[in-house]
């Protein structure tokens, strides 16, 4: 470790330093700044020459002045320590603890940069992980291995949908629970204790390893606070063979991090401000969840994104989406209506799905029921935009049908209890429940072999009475996104039909 | 590649961008940077000062390390032994690499691209004779590169002369010297099975030719609706989620070409795995062999370097068009064009160039345009006609198809394959839409479907796109007052187009008889629908209730055809198209009854 103070600071702005004539600094490299008051502050080297070298400071360079400021190169990459003392403990983005506990001492310690993994040396994940929640399961399901994240807006139960999964998620047919990496940054302090309380209570605190910096901690500390993180996960899985969920939560508030030190080093802006490598650097967090050849250990991947207004083209979802495989989607209006959780199921998907459900891992009918379900509920919304309109009295008996299934699915099938943990099976045999609306000749997604096991014959009254009566279908409406743009003003819920 | 080795210094380094200084490098010379030695090209020169991209992560390098200038530009090697094969994007051999590296990728790590070791069975070509003159393309031999791809041995772009000698039949590695030159200096010159070439210039070709037929995928909105050439390019673009990487693999496992060549350009790694996974255990329907026998990956995924990610498109397309030079049909697909143009984005952005458009450089277009055009159908130097068919995916950011890179692509390509998320929310797959998507290749297309096989194949088709425009128009009255504003033959048009749009259009991946659609069952499925559709608007003109029409058993059963009939079982597509024209004229007879009555 070198011993070498520099005093040759000459600027600071946005979270960055910039030193003079410190020749020989190795790019990427960890910094110790002592301020003034004797205070100590981390930073890493973001560009090196001989003649200027610029510092990113994680605790920022408020109340820095440049004449009182020593620098130290530490000519070691910034890094974690790593042993199996990190669970149960609360660290902040640098891996130092929070939870007023000594630092964990070991002479293992790892860059928390990362490489990337070698493609030839990953395993496609398929095994289902069921976690009792009838969307996801039924339509959306998770394998070991997958990154799903959950795109929310303010307000809406994220945070109890990412607590319920952590709660609820399990292998099929295996007892091993998932040790959790809870990797936070920018929420509130009501939010990380939520969360604390919900691992006490539920007993899985022993498992956890939580990352904590809230929205009052220096926003700089965010940009490596998901890297601490996947490194504790990747030294839980692949070094203790453990299955690991890492919750991440909110993805939203790092990349404005990002943004802010990309706009103070005057980086050229690509859309909202965002540097034009926003997509690299999540991906380099993103991609590092995985299945990896002959190991053991596993890490699935759940960052929570808010859409700023709810906007799910803004750079931050829409760059997610792309590196993610699928996403679940949370409806304004499904919450409005008390529905919990409201996954809105259109915009919501798998890409994992396929491989991980049927025969040999869920059951035989499973992604012909989910197919039908999507393509019956796509219809049912169009129907209830027509009845929007037209009123629910004009429609044919047959269109009726469908109004009665949008109703009986938004409150049946995707509203569940929050402590309600319920089986793959119970979601399929539920969803051949209300597929019985519809009569045998209506459902071209699945196959004969399914309707002669599965549907069961309804009459009109039973049919009606699943969906709480015709009349009702208008009133629990999710528009159609297409749909809800041109209208404006009412809202989703015109005056009940007859 | 004779010039001496020369040693600079680092001066600057800031991400992938390392300013060096060492005088007399060349603009896009290969470069070796500091301790690590991380590899990196010369992207601008100043002075004494070069500004190098480099291919790897630069943590840890430091002022003053050296920067060592490796006289070539970035090139590839080309030769025995690429097939089947899983590369980086700057053509490193990825599982090679996980055996001395284990799970990650280690800095700095030098792989020979193409295997020293192994030994090739080598024909030489029987209708050579010493003395003779030969020149770029001509035939030295063949290697059984794998069951299902003879690898032709050519002599190299640019080698010209009197063969002295070629090797006898016989096991060689690729270092061992098969032919001898004699060239116009009297130079001999030493041939091997391999040789490299720069990625960045297009390699070279008698004469361009028009595409003459239709690139087969198995995939009816494709083949039928909007179909590609060999020797084609195209363009899926389409918002995430809408299953452009489904379309690609798709392309990859069911194009009757002979090589594909599958580029992972800063795309998800788990994707990457699942063509690893599943390529070997499939079959190519058309030998009957693994495809993982004709096919190549070059995966540079999203958590890989990104200056790699700008390389690997070229990377692919050079060696698309090596294998073009021996005379085959290949598929070059891009997954995707737009994470390519991020990179460039990227760096540009970092050497502080003018942005123009959402920070793209002014380049992007002439970029975009010049590696597409390397795509087409071409005669070769020597050994007959063979063609690059290259189809990039764009991910348009938001879904929004005005951005520049899917408006530029748009510019340059003859098909656009348009994804909509309205179609993949309703998880009608692929979801390609009818309405946006084009293709320029239909009137060639035509002349091929007419030949092989029906002749009415392009009036079919268009039969089928006006009923999906009538479709669209009627469907927008509908949302506004319902369907009963309808009269009967326009409610019958919008069953007719439900029927195609289900019955033809849709076709999931996952089932396995639906997976691939030959062309003959292809029009035999467009055929009925709109068989159905003609002989019922005719029955609801004689005044048949649409609805009686509706309840028809066997309208659900047509949509389930395509899934209970493969390929081969066209006989019983017939005899349920016997039935159906039965049931129809049935109804007929009972209504002209009921009028005769009345």
């Amino acid at each position: 470790m070198s011993t070498k103070e520099y005093r040759t600071a000459v600027e600071a702005r946005g979270g960055l330093l910039v030193m003079k004539h410190t020749p020989g600094v190795a790019f990427g490299d960890r910094v110790s700044i002592e301020d003034h008051s004797g205070g100590v502050r981390n930073g890493q080297v973001i560009r090196s020459s001989n003649e200027e070298v610029l510092i990113l400071v994680f605790e920022g360079v408020d109340d820095l002045d440049l004449e009182n400021t020593w620098v130290r190169f530490l000519d070691a990459p910034v890094e974690i320590a790593l042993s199996p003392e990190l669970l149960g403990r609360e660290f902040n983005g640098l891996g130092e603890p929070r939870d007023g506990r000594p630092p964990v001492l070991s002479s293992l310690r790892r860059a928390v940069g990362g490489s990337a993994i070698n493609p030839a040396a990953r395993t496609y994940p398929r095994e289902f992980i069921q976690t009792g929640i009838s969307t996801i399961d039924g339509l959306n399901s998770l394998v070991r291995g997958q990154k799903l994240p959950i795109f929310t807006g303010s307000g809406l139960p994220h945070n109890r949908l990412a607590a319920q999964i952590v709660r609820q998620a399990r292998l099929k047919n295996e007892d091993a629970s998932f040790s959790i990496v809870f990797a936070a940054m920018g929420v509130s302090y009501a939010d990380a204790k939520f969360f604390r309380d919900e691992f006490a209570s539920s007993g899985v605190l022993r498992n956890v390893v939580m990352f904590i910096n809230l929205a009052d901690d220096p926003p700089v500390e965010r940009l490596t606070l998901p890297r601490t993180a996947l490194t504790a996960a990747e030294y839980l899985a692949y070094d203790l063979d453990r299955h690991v969920l890492v919750v991440m939560t909110d993805m939203t508030y790092y990349a404005e991090a990002l943004r802010e030190v990309a706009t103070s080093k005057g980086d050229v802006p690509a859309r909202k401000g965002y540097p034009g490598y926003l997509y690299s650097d999540l991906a380099e967090i993103y991609e590092r969840c995985g299945r990896i050849h002959h190991r053991h250990g596993s890490i699935t991947m759940m960052p929570v994104v808010s859409m700023p207004s709810d906007d799910i083209t803004h750079p931050i979802p829409d760059l997610t989406g792309y590196i993610t495989e699928g996403q679940i989607v949370l409806s304004r209006e499904l919450d409005n209506q008390g529905i919990y959780p409201p996954v809105h199921i259109s915009p919501s998907l798998s890409r994992l799905m396929k491989d991980g459900i049927g025969k040999d891992d869920t059951r035989e009918d499973h992604p012909r029921v989910a197919a039908q379900l999507y393509a019956l509920y796509a219809r049912a919304l169009e129907t209830r935009n027509l009845a929007s309109i037209i009123g629910a009295d004009e429609l044919s008996s047959h269109d009726r049908r469908y109004l009665t299934f949008a109703d009986a699915f938004d409150r049946r099938f995707v509203g569940q209890g929050e402590n309600e943990e319920r089986s793959i099976e119970a979601t399929l045999d539920l969803a051949w429940e209300l597929m019985s609306i519809f009569p045998k000749d209506g459902l071209t997604r699945v196959s004969e072999a399914d309707i002669a096991k599965h549907y069961r014959e309804l009459d009109e009254e039973q049919a009606s009475s699943l969906g709480g009566g015709p009349a009702s279908g208008v009133t629990t409406a999710v528009q159609s996104h297409s749909r809800r743009k041109r209208r404006t003003g009412s809202g989703a819920q015109p005056s009940g039909g007859g | 590649m004779s010039e001496p080795q020369r040693i600079g210094v680092v001066r600057d380094i800031n991400g992938p961008i390392v300013t060096i200084e060492l005088p007399g490098i060349r603009h896009g010379e290969q470069v070796k940077i500091g301790e690590l030695g991380l590899f990196g090209e010369v992207i601008s020169l100043s002075g004494d000062r070069a500004v190098v991209q480099t291919y790897e992560s630069t943590d840890g390098v430091r002022p003053g390390e050296p920067a060592e200038g490796l006289g070539w530009p970035l090139s590839v090697e080309l030769g025995p032994g690429l097939m089947g094969g899983i590369f980086d994007g700057v053509q490193r051999p990825l599982e090679k690499i996980a055996l001395q590296s284990g799970d990650y990728i280690r800095r700095g790590i030098n792989v020979a691209s193409l295997d020293r070791d192994r030994k090739w069975a080598f024909e030489p070509n029987r209708d050579l004779a010493p003395g003779e003159k030969i020149g770029p393309g001509k035939v030295l031999g063949t290697v059984q590169e794998t069951e299902t791809v003879l690898h032709r041995i050519l002599v190299p772009p640019g080698v010209h002369g009197e063969l002295e000698e070629v090797a006898p039949a016989g096991e060689y590695d690729i270092e061992e010297i098969i032919a001898r030159v004699r060239g116009a200096s009297g130079r001999s010159q030493e041939l091997r099975m391999y040789h490299r070439w720069p990625v960045r210039t297009p390699r070279p070709y008698l004469r361009r030719d028009d595409g003459v037929a239709p690139l087969i995928t198995g995939q009816r909105v494709i083949d039928t609706f909007f179909p590609q050439l060999k020797g084609g390019k195209g363009a899926v673009p389409g918002p995430f989620g809408a299953g452009k990487t489904v379309v690609q693999q798709q392309i990859a496992r069911w194009s009757n070409a002979d090589i594909v060549i599958y580029v992972g350009c800063g795309e998800r790694g788990n994707e990457l795995v699942d063509v690893l996974e599943t390529f070997p255990k499939l079959e190519d329907p058309y030998t009957g062999r693994s495809l993982m026998e004709r096919t190549l990956l070059v995966a540079n995924t999203s958590n890989m370097p990104v200056v790699a990610r700008e390389a690997s498109v070229y990377v692919g397309i050079t060696m698309a068009e090596y294998y073009r030079d021996m005379g085959y049909d290949v598929v070059v697909l891009a997954d995707s064009t737009s994470r390519w143009a991020e990179a460039l984005r990227e760096v540009s952005g970092r050497l502080g160039q003018m942005p123009v458009e959402e920070g793209y450089p002014a380049y992007l277009a002439s970029r975009l345009a010049a590696v597409y055009e390397r795509a087409g159908r071409v005669e070769t130097h020597g050994a007959g006609s063979g063609s690059v068919t290259l189809i990039g995916a764009v991910s348009p950011p938001g879904g929004d198809f005005s951005e520049p890179v899917t408006s530029h692509t748009k510019d340059i390509i003859e098909t656009f394959w348009a994804l909509s998320k309205e179609l993949a929310d309703a998880r009608h797959y692929p979801s390609i839409d009818w309405v946006t998507s084009f293709s320029g290749h239909v009137h060639t297309a035509a002349h091929w479907w007419h030949e092989n096989v029906d002749s009415n194949w392009e009036n079919r088709r268009r039969e089928a796109l006006a009923l999906l425009a009538r479709d669209a128009e009627l469907s927008r009255i509908v949302n506004l007052v319902g369907p009963e504003a309808l009269s009967s033959a326009q409610r019958w048009d919008l069953e007719g187009a439900a029927l195609i749009k289900e019955g033809v259009l849709q076709q999931s991946a996952l089932d396995e008889i639906d997976t691939f659609c030959s062309p003959d069952k292809q029009f035999a499925l467009l055929d009925l629908a709109l068989m159905i559709y003609d002989q019922g608007a005719e029955l609801v003109k004689r005044g048949v209730p649409v609805q009686e029409l509706q309840r028809l058993p066997l309208l659900s059963r047509v949509r389930r055809i395509k899934s209970l009939y493969s390929s081969e079982q066209l006989d019983d597509i017939e005899t349920f198209r016997d039935e159906v024209e039965q049931t129809l004229e049935n109804l007929r007879q009972e209504y002209a009854k009921h009028e005769e009555q009345a």
